[in-house]
């Protein structure tokens, strides 16, 4: 398969990830539009994470390109992690920071002046709802507002492509749902990777979602058209039909 | 500049909020100095006299030189000479604890100081020989502080005060000490500065394994910041802790009474001597952080490369006389950076002598080299 990567978000071409005799992705193609909201589904150990670090370039594919709003993963690394914002599936912060210096810390390590990551940071505790307890240690947060300010430390820096992994995991409904207004909100202003175990998230959020299971994409589309072609009436039917019922152990 | 100087302020927040960092940094040091100034005269003065045995076997016409060098030995205060007919003698009071050094003096000794005086920049004109020093390996006080004493008394028996001269009179582990009163405590105080910035080692280990837990470092490595800006932010960071550390460490010394005769140049020399000697510990703590799979591990294996600089080249080691001992002590930069605090405190010298130069070159580039190869070993291996 041959792309011009050079007008599209992503392209994964024919890539492969193994670890030691573990093929964490197999062969997989892929292409975001600019500007694309897509949902990366999966089991545990389905290969969506490691799809992932190999974007963000802390991953080397065994086989295969990646290109990054144009750039290749492998070569230009760097003009890749300008471009980029990531919230980690783990819940990294500085629990010695209060909320404000772990967003402010990323804005700086993306190169922002003091005025614009002073700016950005306060729109987006606002946005997550932590704007009066944005000066408390993370160490004194619960799980819930961890994870809201894990998330805004990988959009501090406006970034063109953000990679958000798990972005709602631990988050009480009301959380949750503030967090899926903000990110539909940014829908078209950025290009968006978000993986998910909630069905209903890539339901409600996603132009287009991808199946994969045991490193292979076994299925792409939008949600409307993924219940369509199988007949049921929401995404976690299909992704139960494709995938299985039995439970998996992550890898 | 932006980043360095972002995760420089994150560091060094680490270190205020941070009760565990605080603790090793700050207290732990000067709780050290404080209970060592306690428990070794900073406080309160000191009057410690060591018991020294003299045998003198330097008889004829040059006599003369050894009652010189035996009344220096006397104006020190320091020490309370016993004189004897012959080693033997010495040799029993020593073993049974009434004195704590004999000092043999040769009996070309006053044949050797007469062709040091004759011919004094003529080298090959003079006869060389040793003064034999006996210490009581039970006393590691006495040990540490009667061979510099010696040594002050024979460089002014032959050349005034003329610290860096070299003379034909050797007793095995030169050191000048201004013949005056001083405290135990004096003579530790070196050794202390330098132990307080090991513990970095575990400091730098530590928290480089527990960002790496929290896959705090692996989100780091997807914003633009490049290893060598990660890397000179961790060295300066670390570097102005150790700056900290021996402000507050110096601060506790003269409040307690400590008061080296040190000029304010040979105190910055102190200062950047264990701000180079941080760069080297930084470089332990990333060799450390990357064999280190945990945090709990990071403080284990930390103690591999803190133990050796403790015992072999701080005020630990002040009193060792082993030679093997003595031999690995000069493979730890520590013992050049407590040899150079010694030499600026203790032994009087400027902050120009060869010998402070001369440690400081070392220290700097034993830590220069470590910080390096820590760095490699970090990014190959540590970064998770």
């Amino acid at each position: 398969m041959t792309r011009s990567p050079s007008d599209k978000a992503i392209v994964l071409d024919k890539v492969t990830k193994r670890f030691g005799d573990l093929t964490a992705v197999d062969d997989l193609s892929l292409v975001v539009e600019e500007g694309e909201l897509f949902g990366l589904l999966g089991p545990n150990g389905a290969g969506k994470t490691t799809t992932i670090n190999m974007l963000c370039c802390l991953l080397e594919p065994t086989e295969g390109q990646l290109w990054v709003g144009g750039h290749d993963v492998q070569k230009e690394p760097m003009e890749v992690r300008k471009l980029i914002g990531v919230s980690p599936q783990e819940t990294a912060v500085f629990s010695y920071l209060t909320g404000r210096e772990n967003v402010e810390l990323f804005g700086a390590l993306h190169g922002m002046t003091k005025e614009e990551t002073k700016k950005s940071t306060e729109f987006l505790l606002g946005k997550v709802g932590l704007t009066s307890d944005a000066d408390r240690k993370a160490k004194q947060y619960s799980g819930g507002m961890k994870r809201r300010i894990s998330l805004i430390m990988g959009l501090v820096n406006d970034p063109a492509i953000a990679f958000l992994d798990e972005p709602s995991v631990a988050l009480d409904p009301q959380s949750r749902r503030a967090i899926w207004d903000f990110l539909k909100s940014q829908k078209k202003k950025k290009t968006m990777i978000l993986t998910t175990h909630y069905m209903e998230e890539a339901e409600y959020l996603c132009d287009r979602v991808g199946i994969i299971d045991n490193g292979k994409l076994i299925a792409l589309g939008s949600p409307e058209e993924l219940n369509k072609k199988h007949g049921v009436e929401n995404l976690e039917e299909v992704f139960l039909q494709l995938t299985g019922r039995k439970m998996r152990e992550a890898v | 500049m932006r980043r360095i100087s972002a995760l420089i302020g994150k560091e060094l927040k680490k270190l205020v909020r941070e009760p565990a960092v605080l603790f090793l940094v700050l207290l732990f040091p000067l709780m050290i100095t404080l209970v060592f100034g306690v428990s070794f005269g900073a406080v309160g003065g000191d009057d410690t006299t060591y018991q020294v045995g003299i045998v003198d076997e330097n008889v004829g016409p040059y006599a003369i030189w050894s009652q010189r060098f035996v009344e220096n030995l006397t104006t020190t205060e320091i020490l309370e000479l016993h004189e004897y007919e012959d080693n033997n003698s010495a040799q029993d009071e020593l073993s049974v604890g009434n004195l704590q050094a004999v000092v043999v003096i040769p009996a070309d000794f006053g044949e050797s100081c007469d062709s040091f005086i004759t011919y004094p920049a003529n080298q090959s004109q003079w006869v060389n020989t040793t003064i034999t020093l006996y210490l009581d390996q039970g006393s590691m006080i006495a040990t540490a502080a009667v061979p510099p004493i010696v040594q002050q008394a024979l460089v002014s028996t032959l050349a005034g005060e003329q610290a860096s001269m070299s003379l034909p009179v050797g007793i095995g582990s030169p050191s000048f000490v201004d013949a005056e009163r001083k405290t135990i405590f004096s003579y530790m105080a070196p050794g202390i500065f330098a132990f307080g910035a090991i513990f970095i080692i575990m400091i730098v280990a530590e928290s480089l394994a527990g960002e790496r837990e929290a896959g705090l470092l692996k989100r780091m490595s997807t914003t633009p910041i490049s290893a060598t800006e990660f890397m000179t932010a961790q060295g300066i960071a670390y570097m102005i802790m150790a700056i900290l550390q021996v402000a507050v460490i110096f601060l506790m010394a003269f409040a307690i009474g400590y008061s080296p005769d040190a000029s304010v140049g040979a105190m910055a020399m102190a200062f950047l001597i264990v701000t180079v000697f941080a760069l080297c510990c930084v470089g332990f703590g990333l060799i450390t952080a990357s064999i280190a799979k945990t945090v709990g591990g990071a403080t284990g294996i930390a103690f591999l490369f803190i133990i050796p600089q403790m015992f072999l080249g701080t005020f630990v080691s002040a009193g060792m006389t082993s030679g093997a001992g003595v031999a690995a002590g000069k493979f730890m930069p520590s013992y050049y950076v407590t040899d150079a605090l010694t030499s600026l405190f203790l032994r009087g010298a400027s902050v120009s002598s060869p010998a402070v130069l001369a440690d400081l070159a070392i220290v700097s580039v034993l830590s220069v080299v470590i910080f390096l190869v820590g760095i490699v070993i970090f990014r190959k291996f540590g970064r998770g």
